[in-house]
């Protein structure tokens, strides 16, 4: 086995490297390249040194889309992870019916983000109309509370499933020394369950993190960024940026946004390993 | 030897990816309006069996044009010709027109109006005419006892529609003007082609065609018209944020209001109500001289052909377009079967649009009134009309007030012209 995997890895590794190469590495370096340029089309570029980036932080929309962006991504991931553990461990007790509610729970995660933001959109300002309250594209109190419902609805189910395989790994052994010493059911679960499924956790904060954080789909289509981008993600702010605005130096300054945005997300994640991954257990 | 042909096999798939097929003197058309796509199609097949010119037309989703413009254009085939809307629109594509000063299509052109100068080189030709008004319902308006002729004036319209709101359960409509809708899909009508009113007004009255800094003169106007729209209407204005182009055409067309502002592009969503019911008001906002105000008339259809792509493509590419305005199937096509209005002079007789929204702006031009033009293609940018969008949605709401929406106007005008200068 290990032999033939010597043998025979181009096979394995390069298509998918080439792929990796063209889709990822390759874009990435020209954005940065780009950044630095003043375009319409990228064939076409006129070097301007670091003027892009100086645009940026004299940009307001920028900043108040990142203080957004960082309040939702506070509220959904703490959100999701809670209510997705709670889930998992009730559906970890062997209750009837438990695939039929796994299955239900994971399904709104099949669906495409567009989808979802127009079909709650809908939802929502029903209900809003209904109670007599201002509409999600005039407050955005409600279009941000709305994304939270959206993106939970959304996230919860499959954050379940990897709480539940987290969950089912924990060894029966310790949960049953656990209860021979006298442990509580809530002791169990905090010095038992969470060290061990710490591994989950650290997955599933990571992924929530950093889609909460580059969230656009949603975005785009459940509040448009409105009222008068007051809803509007970091995303958003960037593809705004570039498609909305006429003239050439446009493009170069929401490209210069990327980068930054692309540092924001990184730090963010590497900050976010770096302490749930110092929390992990051996078993 | 096996990692050899692996590798070759991997590299295989990589060029697979990377190929691309190219071809000499041919033509690419990235169209812009979804609705005509079908008629493009069938011109480009039509023009290929006679000649053996390739002609290839792609059609941009609704709303997508400029994002799929930029990539297609990095195409080693890019599209040989594209559209833009207007100056702010080339502001971003000049360098990429080709000059059109010599071509013959440009010496059909019928007036120079209609055409995208930058100093001296010509980079667009306006292919389509289009009108926008207050579409109303004939049958309806003089179930209520009014005549569209008699409505002459912003104070004439007022009372018209006040009386038909306040008359509406008697009539068996939902309001005088269908939902001013706030929707993407349909905001533009408010925060483009209602807020050229003011724009037109200030611009005459100053003798001028674009500013760096605009007064707001008109805007009192434009807030009347604008309240008008939204009391006399068949939704409460709080909802409207969500109303969209589908709500206010289907209320139209189900004879639930009676008034519609939209343009001559909606003939072929609302022919099926019949010509005879059909015409179209001037939009009045009570500016002075306004009775003899007519439709807004003017273009944001620009034909550029891309000056970076190979001559021969280029040259296939004005001869293709000579074509289209010249031979019988192109011009039946565009005139008859897209229902265009084209601004080029082989279009007369036969080939005159069969738009009855159409016949409105010729009678109305014909008895003497003014057009008013379409200055909005001289808006800052997107971005401006959208501040303006969500101020008057706001407005609407009564989450906002109209200081909100004069200082997008105002205050984002200049802002937005600096930053895109």
């Amino acid at each position: 086995m290990e032999k033939a995997i010597k043998k025979y890895w181009p096979v394995f590794l390069l298509p998918t490297f080439a792929a990796f190469v063209i889709g990822f590495i390759w874009p990435f370096l020209w954005g940065i390249y780009l950044s630095f340029h003043k375009f319409v089309t990228v064939s076409k570029t006129t070097f301007v040194g670091l003027d892009n980036y100086f645009s940026v932080f004299s940009d307001p929309t920028f900043v108040s889309a990142f203080w957004f962006t960082a309040k939702f991504t506070i509220v959904s991931t703490i959100l999701i992870n809670v209510l997705a553990f709670a889930l998992a461990l009730m559906l970890t007790r062997g209750l009837k019916g438990t695939n039929v509610f796994r299955t239900v729970f994971f399904l709104p995660n099949l669906i495409g983000g567009i989808v979802l933001g127009y079909i709650w959109q809908i939802l929502l300002n029903g209900i809003l109309t209904n109670l007599g309250l201002p509409l999600l594209a005039l407050d955005a109190k409600y279009g941000f509370w709305g994304l939270i419902i959206l993106m939970c609805w959304q996230q919860i189910g499959y954050m379940m499933i990897i709480y539940i395989a987290g969950l089912q790994n924990v060894p029966g052994d310790l949960i049953e020394a656990a209860s021979i010493d006298g442990a509580t059911s809530m002791q169990t679960l905090f010095k038992v369950k969470l060290p061990m499924v710490m591994p989950s956790v650290t997955i599933c904060t990571f992924l929530t993190l950093t889609n909460s954080f580059k969230l656009f789909d949603q975005n785009l289509s459940l509040t448009g960024g409105e009222p008068a981008k007051a809803s509007q993600m970091l995303a958003l702010n960037i593809y705004d940026t570039i498609f909305s605005r006429s003239g050439a130096q446009w493009k170069g300054i929401g490209q210069a946004k990327a980068v930054i945005f692309f540092l924001l997300v990184v730090a963010i994640a590497l900050v976010q390993l770096y302490f749930t991954r110092r929390k992990e257990v051996q078993q | 030897m096996k990692k050899i042909v692996a590798l070759v096999l991997a590299l295989a798939l990589c060029l697979a990816l990377a190929m691309t097929a190219s071809a000499e003197g041919s033509v690419y058309y990235l169209n812009f309006k979804p609705e005509q796509d079908t008629q493009w199609q069938e011109l480009a097949k039509l023009y290929t069996e006679k000649t053996g010119v390739t002609v290839n037309v792609v059609t941009a989703a609704s709303g997508n044009y400029e994002t799929t413009l930029m990539s297609e254009m990095e195409k080693s085939d890019c599209p040989t010709l594209f559209q833009v809307n207007g100056p702010v629109g080339l502001a971003n594509w000049k360098d990429y027109c080709y000059d059109l000063k010599d071509s013959e299509i440009y010496k059909h052109l019928t007036s120079d109006a209609f055409a995208l100068k930058d100093g001296d080189s010509v980079l667009g030709l306006a292919y389509v005419i289009e009108t926008y008004g207050i579409i109303t319902n004939k049958a309806l308006l003089e179930k209520a006892g009014y005549k569209a002729e008699d409505i002459n004036s912003f104070a004439k319209l007022k009372e018209v529609a006040d009386d038909i709101q306040a008359r509406k359960d008697e009539l068996g409509v939902d309001g005088a003007f269908t939902s001013a809708g706030m929707d993407g899909s349909s905001d533009w009508r408010f925060k483009t082609h209602l807020a050229n009113m003011p724009i037109y007004y200030e611009y005459k009255a100053d003798g001028i065609s674009s500013t760096e800094a605009i007064k707001g003169t008109y805007l009192d106007n434009y807030k009347a018209i604008w309240d008008l729209y939204i009391t006399d209407s068949t939704c409460d204005p709080a909802l409207l944020a969500a109303k969209t182009g589908d709500d206010a055409r289907n209320e139209f067309l189900a004879g639930k209001a009676v008034f519609f502002q939209n343009g001559t592009w909606e003939w072929g969503n609302l022919s099926s109500m019949g010509a005879e019911n059909l015409t179209m008001l001037p939009i009045y906002i009570g500016a002075e001289g306004e009775e003899n105000q007519g439709l807004c008339t003017g273009t944001e259809n620009f034909w550029c052909v891309n000056g970076l792509a190979d001559q021969e493509d280029i040259d296939a590419t004005l001869a293709f377009l000579e074509w289209v305005i010249t031979s019988d199937e192109g011009r039946k096509s565009m005139s008859q079967d897209m229902g265009f209005v084209v601004p080029f002079d082989t279009f007369t007789g036969e080939y005159a649009s069969s738009n009855a929204l159409v016949a409105v702006d010729t009678a109305m031009t014909a008895a003497g009134k003014t057009p008013v033009s379409w200055n909005f293609t001289t808006m800052p940018s997107e971005e401006w009309k959208n501040g303006v969008g969500s101020a008057l949605t706001a407005y609407a709401a009564g989450t906002g007030d109209w200081d909100g929406v004069v200082s997008a106007f105002v205050d984002g005008w200049a802002t937005e012209y600096k930053l895109a200068h």
